[in-house]
Order: C-alpha cells, then sequence, then structure tokens
C-alpha cells in the first residue's frame, strides 16, 4: 500500500462510481417503480421530482467513463471489451429512459410508449449495471495487455443474481426517494413498497456477502485474515444498524427523509465491501490499481483540475438540488 | 445482413454512425445555448417580450435537442473501450486527461444549471436564472474545446512520446492542448454551429413568414438568424481557407484527396471543381478544372508546385472519392449560406426582408444546411486521417479492441434500430414544435415542466414571484 498518485485516483473513480451509484440509483429506481403506479398525476410527480436533476446524475456516469480512460487506462481498455454485452445494453436502456423525460411532454398518443420506455430502460439499465458489476467481481480474463476471454462469459448465475440485487436496491432507493419528495397516497404507497424492498435487499445483500468470499480464495482472505478481518465485523454490523435505522424511519410516519437517507447509507456500506474484496486490484483477479494506471504526467494534470473543480461540481449540483427541495408540487409546471 | 464483414470495418461503421448521429445534436445544441443566452439577457435589458416568448418557444426544443445530445454523448464516452480498446490503452494516458476536463469542465456545468434553466425561472428569480442559462452556453463551448483539442491532437500529435508499453506519454501538456490544428478546428467547428442554428432558426421563421408575416416574434427571430448568414458566413469560409492551409502543412495526403490531385503538378495545379474519382486508374475522370487555381489557393501562387498522391505510398493512402465528394459538398454549402447572408443584406436595405417570399422559402429549403455542412466536413477531416487513427502514428487496424464480428454486428444493428427509432421520434416532436408559431396557443397537451413561465410573462400573472420568496 502505498498513498501515491494511483492511489488517490483509484479513490477518486471510486468516489465517482458511489456518487453515481446513489444519484442514478433513485432517478433509475423511479423508473423500475413506474408501473406499479396507476394514476397520471402520480406518475407526473414521479417523473418531476427528478427532471431537473437527472441529467446532472448522470454525468457522474460519464466521469466514471471518462475518468478511468484518463486514470487507468489499461483497466478501461480491459473491462470494456469483456463486459461488451452489458455495457452497451446499458448504454441502449439509458437512451430510451433518458428521452422519455422530455418525449412524454410532447404527445398525448404516445405517452404510454414513453413510459414504458422509460421504465423498461430504467430497469434494463440497472440490471446490466448490476450483472457489470457481478461479472467484475468474478474476475476478467487477461492476457497481455487485453481481455482474452468470451464474449458471453459475462453471463453467470452469480451476476444475475447481483443484477436483481441492484434493480431491488435502486427500487428501494427510489421509493425512499419517493417517500421524502411526495405526500397522500403515493407517499404512502411507496413507504409500503420501501419495506418490502427493504427486506428483499437485504436478502440479496446477505447472500452476495455470503457468496463472495468463496468465488476466489483471495477474497476469503481479504475478510478472514487482519486488517480486514476488522472490517469484517464493522461493516456488517453497520450494515445491521443503517437496516434499523431504515426500518424505524419507515415504520414512524413522522420521519420523511430518513428512510432515504438510511438507504443511502445502506449504498455506501456495501460500496466499502465491494472496495475491501477488490483492493489492491482495479480488475480482478490480476490487474492491480499499480499496473494499470496512467503515467504520472496524466494523473498529476488530470488532480490538479479534479482538486480546483470538484467542489465547485459538488456546490452547484447541491444547489440545483436545494432549488428544487422540498414536496413535490403536483401543480407545478401545467398551468 | 451483415455477415462476411471483419470486426475492424464493423467498428468503424459503428463509430462512425453513432458519432454521427451524436454530432447533429451538439451542433445544434451549441448555437441554439448562445442564442437563448441572448434572448435571455436581451429580455431582461429590454424588457421587451418578443424576446421572451422567444426564449420559450426555443428553450423547448433546445430541451429535446439537449438531451437527445446527451444520451447519445454517453455511447460515446464508452465506445472507445467497448470497439477500439487498444486504441484506448495507447492514447488513454495523452487523450484520457483532455475527456476527463469535458467532463468536469463542461458537462457537469451544463447538466448541474440546466434544471435551473429549464424548470427554475420562477425559483431563482431572473438574475440568478440568467446566470444558470449563461453557464449552459459556457459549458456547451468548454465541451466543444475540449473535445475538439483532444480530436485535434489525433490529427497532429505533439508533445508526447512513447513508452516500453507502447503508450502514448504526456511530456508538454501545453503542446498537447493547443497542438497545431487545434485552433483552426475549433474554430472552424463552433463557427459551424452558430451558423447550423441560425439556419435551423432562418427555416423556421421563413416557414411561418410565408403564413404570416406580421407575426412580431417571427420576424425578429428570422431578422436576427439573417444577420449571423450574412456575418459568420464569409468569416466560416475565411477561416475553413486558414483549416485547409494547416492541413496541406500537416496532413497534406488529406489536402490531395480533397483535391483530386492523384498526381504531382509541378507548375502549377489545377482546382479540380467537379468530376469522378477513378481510384483504379488513379486519376479524376470527366474533370472540370481551372488551371494553376488550386496553387494559387494553396500556395497563393501561380505556379508553385503541389505534391499528389503519387507521392504517398499506396497504404498511406485515405480514400478519395469518399473525401473527393464530402469536401464539394460542405463547399457548396458554405457557399450557399454566404449567398443567403448577402441576399438578406439586399432585401434588408431594400426594406423587403419580411416581405420576400423567395428568401422565405430558400430559408426554409436551407434550413438542414448547416447540419449536412458540419457532417460532410466531418466526413472529411476524419477519413482524411485514414488509415490512421493518430496520424502516422497509430494505424486504426492495430487500434481495434478484441472483440468478435458477430457481436459488433449484433451491437450496430441494435444502434441503427434504437437510434433511428428514437432520434426519429425527437426529431418528429422537434418539428412539430417547429410547426406551431412562437407566441401561438399550444395545441391541447398537457404541457411539461418545461413551460412554468408560461408564454405570458409569469410577473404579469403571478407579481408574487418575485426573487426571494422561497
Amino acid at each position: 500500500m502505498a498513498f501515491d498518485l494511483a492511489f488517490i485516483w483509484a479513490g477518486i473513480i471510486a468516489f465517482a462510481i458511489l456518487i453515481y451509484v446513489v444519484l442514478d440509483g433513485f432517478d433509475l429506481g423511479i423508473g423500475i417503480l413506474f408501473p406499479v403506479v396507476k394514476a397520471e398525476q402520480d406518475k407526473d410527480v414521479m417523473i418531476n421530482s427528478v427532471a431537473p436533476v437527472w441529467d446532472g446524475n448522470e454525468t457522474w456516469l460519464v466521469l466514471g467513463g471518462g475518468g478511468l480512460f484518463a486514470a487507468f487506462p489499461l483497466a478501461y481498455a480491459v473491462v470494456m471489451p469483456a463486459l461488451y454485452m452489458p455495457i452497451i445494453l446499458m448504454l441502449l436502456a439509458l437512451i430510451f429512459r433518458g428521452v422519455a423525460f422530455e418525449y412524454r411532454w410532447r404527445t398525448t398518443r404516445w405517452k404510454g410508449v414513453w413510459d414504458i420506455a422509460f421504465a423498461g430502460g430504467s430497469t434494463g439499465a440497472a440490471l446490466m449495471q448490476g450483472i457489470t458489476l457481478g461479472a467484475l467481481v468474478q474476475g476478467i480474463e487477461i492476457t497481455g495487455r487485453a481481455y482474452s476471454g468470451g464474449w458471453w462469459d459475462w453471463l453467470t448465475p452469480f451476476s444475475i443474481l447481483t443484477g436483481v440485487a441492484v434493480v431491488t436496491g435502486y427500487a428501494l432507493l427510489g421509493a425512499t426517494w419517493l417517500v421524502m419528495k411526495t405526500s397522500d397516497d403515493l407517499q404512502d404507497q411507496m413507504r409500503r413498497y420501501s419495506l418490502y424492498l427493504a427486506v428483499a435487499l437485504l436478502g440479496f445483500i446477505l447472500i452476495v456477502s455470503l457468496l463472495t468470499p468463496f468465488l476466489d480464495p483471495v477474497y476469503f482472505q481479504r475478510w478472514f485474515n487482519l486488517p480486514g478481518s476488522i472490517l469484517s465485523g464493522v461493516v456488517p454490523a453497520l450494515v445491521a444498524l443503517a437496516a434499523w435505522h431504515l426500518f424505524s424511519g419507515l415504520k414512524n410516519h413522522a420521519h420523511q427523509a430518513k428512510p432515504f437517507l438510511s438507504a443511502l447509507s445502506l449504498f455506501v456500506l456495501c460500496f466499502v465491501g465491494i472496495g475491501i474484496s477488490f483492493y489492491p486490484h482495479i480488475v480482478p483477479p490480476s490487474l492491480t490499481i499499480w499496473q494499470a494506471a496512467a503515467p504520472d504526467a496524466s494523473l498529476e494534470f488530470t488532480l490538479v483540475g479534479t482538486v480546483i473543480l470538484m467542489p465547485l461540481i459538488l456546490g452547484y449540483s447541491a444547489y440545483a438540488y436545494w432549488v428544487f427541495r422540498g414536496k413535490v408540487d403536483p401543480k407545478e409546471g401545467y398551468h | 445482413m451483415l455477415d462476411g464483414f471483419s470486426a475492424e470495418l464493423l467498428a468503424r461503421f459503428q463509430f462512425a454512425f453513432t458519432i454521427s448521429f451524436h454530432i447533429i445534436f451538439p451542433a445544434f445544441s451549441i448555437g441554439l445555448a448562445s442564442y437563448l443566452t441572448v434572448l435571455n439577457g436581451l429580455w431582461l435589458w429590454t424588457k421587451d417580450e418578443t424576446y421572451l416568448t422567444l426564449f420559450n418557444y426555443w428553450v423547448k426544443i433546445f430541451a429535446l435537442a439537449f438531451g437527445m445530445g446527451v444520451v447519445s454523448g454517453i455511447v460515446m464516452s464508452y465506445q472507445f473501450g467497448t470497439n477500439w480498446s487498444v486504441f484506448a490503452d495507447k492514447t488513454g494516458p495523452v487523450l484520457g486527461p483532455l475527456l476527463a476536463y469535458e467532463v468536469l469542465s463542461a458537462f457537469f456545468l451544463e447538466a448541474g444549471f440546466l434544471g435551473i434553466m429549464l424548470f427554475g425561472r420562477e425559483r431563482v428569480g431572473p438574475k440568478l436564472h440568467m446566470f444558470a442559462t449563461a453557464m449552459v452556453a459556457v459549458g456547451t463551448l468548454m465541451s466543444a474545446t475540449w473535445i475538439l483539442s483532444a480530436n485535434s491532437w489525433m490529427h497532429t500529435p505533439a508533445g508526447y512520446s512513447i513508452n516500453a508499453a507502447g503508450q502514448f506519454v504526456p511530456e508538454d501538456w501545453w503542446k498537447i492542448i493547443f497542438n497545431p490544428s487545434f485552433p483552426y478546428r475549433l474554430v472552424h467547428m463552433v463557427l459551424a454551429a452558430f451558423l447550423t442554428t441560425a439556419f435551423v432558426v432562418a427555416g423556421v421563421a421563413g416557414w411561418h413568414l410565408l403564413k404570416d408575416q406580421t407575426n412580431t416574434a417571427v420576424r425578429r427571430m428570422f431578422s436576427m438568424a439573417m444577420w449571423m448568414a450574412a456575418l459568420v458566413a464569409p468569416l466560416q469560409i475565411f477561416v475553413g481557407d486558414m483549416h485547409g492551409l494547416n492541413t496541406l502543412e500537416y496532413q497534406p495526403a488529406k489536402i490531395m484527396a480533397m483535391e483530386g490531385h492523384y498526381e504531382s503538378h509541378p507548375n502549377g495545379a489545377p482546382l479540380i471543381l467537379f468530376g469522378i474519382p477513378n481510384a483504379k486508374e488513379k486519376r479524376i475522370d470527366y474533370a472540370i478544372q481551372i488551371p494553376k487555381a488550386s496553387s494559387l489557393i494553396l500556395k497563393h501562387s501561380l505556379n508553385a508546385p503541389l505534391a499528389g498522391l503519387d507521392t504517398i505510398p499506396d497504404d498511406e493512402e485515405p480514400p478519395v472519392a469518399i473525401i473527393f465528394w464530402s469536401f464539394r459538398i460542405m463547399i457548396a454549402l458554405g457557399f450557399a449560406m454566404l449567398g443567403v447572408g448577402v441576399w438578406s443584406l439586399w432585401r434588408r436595405w431594400r426594406g423587403t426582408l419580411y416581405q420576400d417570399r423567395w428568401l422565405h422559402r430558400i430559408s426554409i429549403a436551407m434550413g438542414p444546411s448547416g447540419f449536412m455542412a458540419v457532417l460532410a466536413g466531418w466526413v472529411t477531416t476524419e477519413v482524411g486521417r485514414q488509415p490512421f487513427t493518430i496520424y502516422g502514428l497509430l494505424r486504426t487496424n492495430d487500434s481495434l479492441a478484441p472483440v468478435d464480428a458477430p457481436a459488433v454486428a449484433a451491437s450496430l444493428t441494435a444502434f441503427i434500430v434504437v437510434y433511428f427509432f428514437v432520434f426519429g421520434a425527437g426529431t418528429f416532436y422537434i418539428l412539430r414544435l417547429m410547426s406551431k408559431a412562437p407566441g401561438a396557443a399550444p395545441p391541447d397537451l398537457k404541457d411539461g415542466p418545461t413551460r412554468t413561465a408560461g408564454i405570458t410573462p409569469a410577473l404579469q400573472i403571478k407579481p408574487d414571484i418575485l426573487p426571494g420568496r422561497n
């Protein structure tokens, strides 16, 4: 372990992906929940709760791709061909759900079509992201500086499991977001769904956590030898704490934001868990952060701009959320 | 359908297809974001409601075009890896940081302020809304700057060395960013975006002027668009010429293909206006040409020698026919734009700008001319870089990812089907918005959140929405 440029950049990329997962997680989650909501006005409220911010949320995905290309070009060059199908399918799914935000206001006859595009695209993108994660955890076959597996290697029972887990998790984020942003019937409905989704997600977390150490002996060692074994006690304990907060927030109807914040912290903890499994690899099982890193001249140059621009980005993104804070007013936007 | 093609050819076609679709939207939204900033600024400055009407009219179209640009753009940031991973590995240390800066300084700026620009006028008040609108425009221009720097580096690489793993390693960032072709390409593209938007606006205005010459908003936008055409078209031709001279210096083979010069001309090269490139015989059939004019344009001397493709090894020659034609399409459209601009000046001077029905008809026909010229120009410069991805250093067939042809064929088919469906629908919605005159009542649609400000100035119908209420 060394605190150098490659290490810092691994941290920045991890941070960008985490921010992406929690932000786009809840707006993809709203798409996943779209089919279970029947009333037209409720659907409009759901879309409007994320319409001003979804584009900014998705930009973190572009930063994930662009940042990986800049800081770890070899990892980017290995992962993309290995996960060719899920990545392309995710991109196509994101196209459908992205355009639906505008299209559904521009037509009455085809509004239903774009609602399906929104729901299907959101669910498909979430599923593919989960499958991508599972395939990465399982490991990518590398020869020389290139991927050397086939183009269906990503499809395994484990990757499908993580795919469904991520869909469930995003749906939970979306449902708790709506508990925070809406009122009356829609809020009650989402509070109910959040409960089911939370139970399902905790189940998935348990299964994936139990399976992962047995996928590769290296993961087992990282979790059950020092210093990892300290964390293998701490992280599950914190997951339990977050789950307890989530359930208490959902039960007590006075709590508006607590379920969402608890669900967010569940995601952060899962992300930390994945980090423990991976480190020091960026592409398991054989490519480390240092092997994949770009030359220092590239990392330094990009770091200067990141240090200046990242706080600004976080600042004005937070401001955009602040501007559109509070419950969504069903009347707003249609006079 | 796609059997028998190599993975390389399919991957090239996929990149060409996805990036051609993508560039249409930024080419429009770069210009439109600046136009909206100007309209909003003029509304706040003059309190002339015509500008607000125009802002509210074009902002809806902008939202659609921008959304399509975003989703087709995300594809681009991953396609370097999926289909061109060897290129990504080798160029990542140089191009990656440029793209990362584009994301950090441009994409976030656009996305962060877009919501406020579209939905936030009532929530943040006019001043901050103006600021947000300007930031979106600045973001589009920053984005163009970084991506054109990266693209230009692929044409005229500078400031690098090559390490043991075969990667390009940055030595001098100043030389990388400001590589020799970057300033020309940047100015040429930004002007192209402004012209594209101007001709779309002129086309829409022409359409409505044919039906009603009294609509103030329509007259205003027609006048603004015609000023842009008259001022920017000649400037663009001048900048394009300078860009060409720069290309002659750094990528002479591309100029040879553009000009159709298969042979060297030691005593002044002719300007071939038209002809049919004959790749087999390496000559231009049925050429209509002006003797020595090419030397005059490129070397500013009638008898200056110009080398031809006979001086370039066959395996380093770009495909001549595509470049020869795309270049001529771009040039013809550029001069047609200049013609419209000059015509409008004449009519403006005579005071019949809003009455000349033929000018309005031509404007409609020229509505898509900017998109066509942009595509033709990009085809010229990108096909002209072949057979290299990094000019002279990395060949296209050495850049490919280890992907199987069926995988590329499947994804290419999916992209074609999805893009035509999704962006076809979007184009239809944009055209439908354009078919309504600004200020007219909207169709009986329940309206989306972009319309928060309404057609009537918000302050008139709801005086309590002044800033500070939140």
